[in-house]
């Protein structure tokens, strides 16, 4: 068969559906979203879906393997925190058929809010660690992986980075293996995490830690290639691709793909075979701590050091001291950060917001962390999913203590609120928090590129669902004062957020415009112009943050191949120098 | 071909560099090469820097290159090609759309648009220069824009072996094939 061109993320979905997977669940998040948008073509063969967060899914997941099906889940770094509390239950409990839990790493936090290297919770949870280093792997370790998971009686933790997830390199496809579901039977005394059964449970855990350790020490995922005696170079992921093109032809490698436990009889008996070790690992010394504490001298981190993603010059310069030289151009880049797009439904809310100085917007994760930035500067805070509710509360309660008058208002979307933003409104009404709690609904889970959320009314699956209704859940939790506004009527925007800060009993605002970008909806789509004899130059229009807007000549001019006509720059214009042409 | 070669493609978030680079894959695998890309999602969708890099050879290791390592640099934006320069050998060649779009934080009033980021890259470096969006709008549509800096990249890459129209007329949607095929040949010929 020929071989074809997959990322890394189109690879592992791939490699789920030929290892037999069923049961798939997933929540959506850079660089790890692509493998279940490419679940639903193999779902003949299994089933996949969005859950409404990382937590649900693996919980899903580990039922589904409870009930004897080779299951997956998928999730960004980040997102393994919150899901970490079933992880860690399911590594003591162990498994029924095989699991595993992809978490793919951000270094140099392309898309994230951390560098965080998840390698360190397959050795807290200990469980065991496999990590693909371009597509080929990436399809024929989870093969490996489900086998791992089922021999050892744990999930298996999965790492890729945004490289491995994003890059593209040639991939020979096998055929799928059909595993057959076993039937399910009444299981308490393993899947029950009482502590009696916990107590029980460690020393298997630790057992099994140390049989996997031996496996690793002749298993098909750890591979040496001797080259040479002089350099040796240990090395796992991403790093060992970068090595390869980085270290003379003699160089000896011994390539990890299983990193937790590490295979230390393996690594002895390399070491022994050359004169200089090197351990080459991008973010933190997680093999190089280990190796040294078996008393093997190697050389990494003090060369390599432990921040941002490598790449092969960055490590030439780093390990042997070859800096390229690029002549001084005399001028320089001005910065090109993400913006809001021009019509974004975002843009009408944070507009708002900002024009009122005795407003406190705490924000969150999504394409409307981007109201934080200039010009709207309309967010101050950014913690986590969940957190623009809940941070909010925390703020509002505390500047309650000192009498401090102004208002806090926290920002979720649509997807964050199913995802963990229930939670935190249903902390505001219990303990009486005195914040307005805010949905900016677009009808779609935006950042991540269009996923469909209980929102929605879509199932990954392409299936009609049901439809919750974000004002209906927030009406039965005792918010009295529900307001559903168009963002994009600025003086109606204005008015919803006085009236619910002014708001004796609870109050909440639903923000509700799709994004643009959704397909298969009619978008109104116009565009607007400049009158430039009525426009003065003011510049009042730039502070809407519209990438289509500029000034030239002191004059507003609008891109045309950006506008998208929807007259939020025209209601800020004090001259009506700007109108849409239909 | 001994030596790898390696392509950065860099420009703004929408101006279809991902589409570019996909077609000169699909040519470099029907040429029999082993090839690695690697491109940066998310955040960089809305209006962001974006880059996708490209690197083939008979084996290939990194999907990833770094500073000093770039044969050609295809810039869809001029500026960009100013913020990526340090990545071109030191003969490399550089493709450049005279073309010009404010960032975010330019358009919020923060900062100017960078004066002579074209001439300060034809003193440093080899450059061919070409207005691709008036090209792509007089042939009808801006959006083909990509299309033609494509054939500027393959005639500065003199890689005339391989069939590009008839890898270009496989990769594009069917209804952009004449529009495209036309793109691609104004490029090659502009430069």
């Amino acid at each position: 068969m020929d071989k074809v061109l997959l990322s890394g993320n189109e690879a592992i979905a791939r490699g789920a559906y030929e290892a037999g997977a069923r049961m798939c669940s997933a929540y959506p998040g850079t660089p790890s979203t692509e493998i279940f948008e490419n679940l639903p073509q193999f779902k003949d063969a299994l089933y996949c879906e969005w859950a409404p967060n990382e937590k649900v899914a693996v919980e899903v997941a580990y039922g589904a393997c409870i009930a004897g099906a080779r299951s997956l889940c998928a999730m960004k770094h980040v997102g393994l925190n919150v899901a970490a509390d079933p992880v860690f239950t399911a590594a003591y409990n162990g498994v029924n058929a095989g699991m595993v839990i992809v978490t793919a790493d951000d270094p140099s936090m392309h898309s994230s809010q951390n560098e965080q290297d998840n390698r360190h919770y397959a050795r807290a949870a200990k469980i065991p660690l496999v990590e693909p280093s371009d597509s080929q792997e990436c399809k024929d370790f989870m093969k490996e992986a489900y086998k791992i998971s089922e021999l050892f009686d744990a999930p298996v933790l999965f790492r890729t980075t945004t490289r491995v997830s994003h890059s593209k390199s040639l991939v020979a496809l096998g055929e799928r293996e059909e595993k057959e579901i076993t039937p399910y039977v009444r299981n308490p005394g393993k899947f029950s995490c009482t502590p009696a059964l916990a107590y029980r449970n460690h020393p298997k855990v630790e057992k099994h830690m140390k049989e996997l350790e031996e496996y690793g020490n002749t298993c098909c995922l750890n591979k040496m290639e001797i080259r040479g005696h002089k350099v040796g170079v240990i090395t796992a992921s991403i790093a060992y691709l970068y090595a390869k093109d980085v270290f003379p032809e003699d160089t000896s490698f011994l390539k990890l793909g299983l990193t937790n436990p590490l295979p230390m009889k393996l690594i002895k008996d390399f070491a022994s075979q050359v004169e200089k070790l090197y351990v080459i690992e991008e973010l933190d010394p997680f093999m190089e701590e280990q190796i040294k504490a078996a008393g093997i001298d190697c050389v990494g981190k003090e060369l390599t050091g432990n921040l941002y993603e490598f790449n092969p010059q960055l490590l030439k310069e780093r390990l042997f001291g070859e800096k390229p030289q690029a002549p001084d151009l005399g001028v320089a880049a001005v910065s090109r950060p993400p913006a809001l797009c021009p019509g974004c439904p975002h843009r009408g809310f944070f507009y708002t917001m900002s024009r009122h100085k005795n407003f406190i917007v705490t924000g969150d994760i999504g394409c409307y962390t981007l109201g934080g930035a200039a010009p709207l500067n309309a967010a101050d805070t950014c913690v986590c999913m969940g957190g623009g509710f809940t941070v909010g509360m925390g703020i509002a309660k505390t500047l309650a203590l000192t009498g401090d008058p102004r208002k806090v208002f926290g920002v979720v979307g649509d997807s964050t609120f199913f995802h963990s933003g229930m939670t935190g409104a249903a902390e505001i009404i219990y303990n009486k928090g005195n914040m307005v709690p805010v949905v900016l609904d677009n009808s779609i889970t935006g950042m991540t590129g269009h996923q469909d959320n209980p929102g929605s009314g879509k199932t990954l699956q392409g299936e009609i669902a049901e439809k919750l209704r974000i004002e209906k859940i927030l009406a039965s939790m005792g918010y009295e004062f529900i307001q559903i506004v168009d963002p994009q009527d600025l003086k109606a925007m204005d008015e919803a957020v006085v009236k619910a800060a002014a708001s004796e009993v609870p109050a909440a605002i639903v923000v509700r415009r799709p994004c643009l970008l959704i397909k298969g909806i009619k978008h109104d789509i116009g565009k607007c112009v400049v009158d430039t004899d009525k426009c003065i130059g003011c510049k009042s229009c730039l502070r809407v943050g519209c990438p289509a807007i500029l000034v030239e000549n002191k004059k507003a001019r609008i891109d045309q191949n950006q506008c998208v006509g929807c007259t939020v720059c025209a209601q800020v214009c004090p001259k009506g120098a700007i109108t849409r042409k239909e | 071909m001994k030596e790898s070669k390696s392509a950065l493609l860099v420009g703004v978030g929408g101006q279809g560099a991902i589409l570019t680079a996909k077609v000169l894959v699909n040519g470099l695998m029907k040429a029999g090469y082993d090839v690695k890309m690697s491109e940066v999602h998310g955040m960089s969708q809305r209006g962001g820097s974006v880059s996708t890099q490209v690197h083939w050879g008979e084996k290939v290791w990194s999907p990833v290159i770094g500073k000093g390592a770039a044969d050609i640099i295809v810039a869809f934006e001029k500026m960009e090609a100013v913020r990526y320069a340090d990545f071109l050998k030191p003969d490399g060649v550089a493709v450049i759309n005279d073309y010009e779009m404010a960032s975010s934080s330019i358009a919020a009033g923060l900062c100017e648009y960078p004066e002579g980021c074209l001439e300060a890259m034809q003193k440093h470096y080899r450059c061919l220069v070409l207005n691709a969006e008036k090209i792509a709008e007089n042939l009808g549509n801006a959006k083909c824009m990509n299309i033609v800096l494509f054939g500027g990249m393959v005639k500065a890459l003199h890689m005339d072996d391989i069939d590009w129209e008839a890898v270009i007329a496989e990769t594009v949607p069917a209804k952009f094939k004449e529009l495209n095929l036309q793109a691609y040949r104004a490029g090659y010929a502009a430069v």
